[in-house]
Order: C-alpha cells, then sequence, then structure tokens
C-alpha cells in the first residue's frame, strides 16, 4: 500500500504524516505540491502546516496547486484522501468537504492533548476503531472552528457524516463540537486534530492516532 | 489602466474572532460609543486595457472563486475613479 503525502511549500507536519505510514506497515512516498501525477498512490495525505504562509485564507491558496487538481479528481473517484489540520482547511477549499474552518473563537492557538469520540467509523480512515470509541489525539491550531450553515450541519449529522467530535471541552468554538467529517462517499476525511503525532509511545502520550492510517491500509488489502 | 476593489467580508452570521479583539480594544484606549467592529480584506486590482464588462465579470470570477470564500464570506466589486 503506497501513501502519498503532499508536501506544500509551508507545511510542517509532512514527515511525521510519511512516517505514520510506516509506523503502520505502508509505503510512504513524498508528493510534491506541483507534481502533475500522484505516481501511482492509493490513498494521499494532506499534512498539517501553514501551506502558503497561510495567506488569503488557510488553504485557499494550496487548494490551487497543481498537485491538487490531481487529488481533487481522484477523490472524485473514490481514492481515500486524509487532511490534517490544514489538509482539512485544504479540502475545505477545495469543496471536497462541506463548511470552513475560522479562526478559534478564544482567539488563541490551541495546543493539546484533545479527547474525541470518534462517530463514523465506515470511513476509509477509521474502519480500525470501535463505533464511539474515545480516543486521545494532539490538536494544535489557530484557525481550527469548523462551521457551516444549519442545514449542512443537520445533513452531515443525520446521514452521520460527523467523524470525530471534541469530548469534555469544545477549544474553538467548532459548531456541534465537529473535530472531523467526511464526505458522502466516506473516502474523503477532514480531521483537526493530529493522528500522526500520536502513533508512537516513544514521542508521544498516546498511540490513537495510528488507527487512522492502520484502516487505510486495510482499505487497500481488502 | 483602471482599478478595481474587491471587499470581502465575513458573512454576518459567521463569529469574527478577530473584529471582537479590535472591538474589544477600543474602550481600552478611551475610544467609545462603538457597538460592533468586523474585519475584512479589501485588494485593489489594478487592470490592464479597457475595463470591459468581460473584463468585469473575470474579476468578479476572481472574487468568488479565489479572494473569497462563498462559505464564510461576502464580496463586493466596485471600480475605483481614477483621481489625479
Amino acid at each position: 500500500m503506497r501513501v502519498g503525502v503532499v508536501t506544500f511549500p509551508g507545511s510542517l507536519d509532512d514527515v511525521d504524516a510519511a512516517r505514520a505510514v510506516t509506523v503502520a506497515g505502508g509505503e510512504a512516498v513524498a508528493l510534491w505540491h506541483g507534481d502533475h501525477d500522484l505516481h501511482g498512490v492509493d490513498a494521499v495525505v494532506l499534512p498539517g502546516g501553514f501551506s502558503y504562509g497561510d495567506y488569503l485564507r488557510c488553504g485557499a491558496i494550496a487548494r490551487f496547486a497543481p498537485v491538487m487538481t490531481e487529488v481533487i479528481a481522484a477523490a472524485q473517484e473514490g481514492l481515500p484522501v486524509l487532511g490534517i489540520c490544514n489538509g482539512f482547511q485544504i479540502l475545505c477549499e477545495s469543496h471536497l468537504l462541506p463548511g470552513a474552518l475560522i479562526r478559534n473563537d478564544a482567539r488563541r492557538f490551541v495546543c493539546r492533548d484533545q479527547r474525541l469520540r470518534l462517530d463514523n467509523v465506515g470511513t476509509a480512515w477509521t474502519s480500525a476503531y470501535e463505533q464511539g470509541q474515545e480516543v486521545v489525539i494532539p490538536l494544535k491550531s489557530g484557525e481550527g472552528g469548523y462551521i457551516a450553515d444549519a442545514d449542512t450541519l443537520d445533513r452531515l449529522e443525520g446521514d452521520g457524516r460527523i467523524v470525530a467530535r471534541y469530548l469534555e471541552h469544545n477549544p474553538n468554538g467548532a459548531m456541534r463540537d465537529i473535530a472531523g467529517v467526511t464526505n458522502e462517499r466516506g473516502n474523503v476525511v477532514g480531521l483537526m486534530p493530529h493522528p500522526e503525532h500520536a502513533v508512537d509511545d516513544l514521542c508521544g502520550s498516546v498511540t490513537d492516532g495510528l488507527g487512522f492510517f492502520r484502516s487505510v491500509l486495510a482499505v487497500a488489502t481488502a | 489602466m483602471a482599478r478595481v476593489v474587491v471587499d470581502v467580508m465575513p458573512k454576518p452570521e459567521i463569529l469574527d474572532p478577530q473584529g471582537k479583539a479590535v472591538h474589544g480594544a477600543l474602550p481600552r484606549l478611551g475610544f467609545e460609543g462603538v457597538t460592533e467592529v468586523r474585519q475584512g480584506k479589501r485588494f485593489e486590482l489594478e487592470i490592464e486595457g479597457e475595463l470591459t464588462d468581460d473584463r468585469m465579470a473575470q474579476v468578479r470570477l476572481m472574487a468568488a472563486t479565489l479572494l473569497s470564500n462563498p462559505v464564510i464570506e461576502d464580496f463586493d466589486v466596485r471600480v475605483e475613479e481614477a483621481t489625479q
């Protein structure tokens, strides 16, 4: 299973994401923002960071990077795509996922171990978890407040497309405590917390994030 | 040459933490009587040649595609008269 990890100018967590793929047992393939093809990968991770310096809006410029033309087309055909933090913002800007992410309501950058509940384990990226499982995954973002209009939120809830919710404390004002959502098909997932930072006992308090990467490997071997 | 200005503002129903922070700072500086602050962006586009309807349509497309995110923002496009 080859999982592409895109590096944009300003990406920070591409190396951690690639390492998480490796720890989960996959082969990580480095993709460059200027690439015009996906080098035959079986899935793509859009990592966290500050692509293009967060100029204009977070993810707004990355969305028009050459590689995103390929990612969007492939995602619409069912390729598993996970957007983490800045990657989630890029997926929303690309309209692969509904809604948007705005500045935290408390106006502070938040960095904490965040408890989450997984509300949809039917996606390409969450099948390794139990429905309703509670996990702890680091969250580190300044513009992580998920918003969408009421009709969209109702539809997401009705269709079970809310993948993860914040528990105990809503860290950023996200509507309905939303930490992650998926598309109708369940192959595209956007997540504000960083599962790639929670895959190794050596450098983190938890390994709860590994399931995201194991899930997508299971898709390929299924 | 013509200058086209695109104003982008967060939609009224969208929380604007930056505007709120500015609003909170004003009384601390002794400025009173401001009931709300909303913060947006202003883009100034210098357009070459004559400003045709086609060009203006292009600018509106730029505004809707890149300069604003229609999920959270509204935009307004206007031509700025040249001042000598």
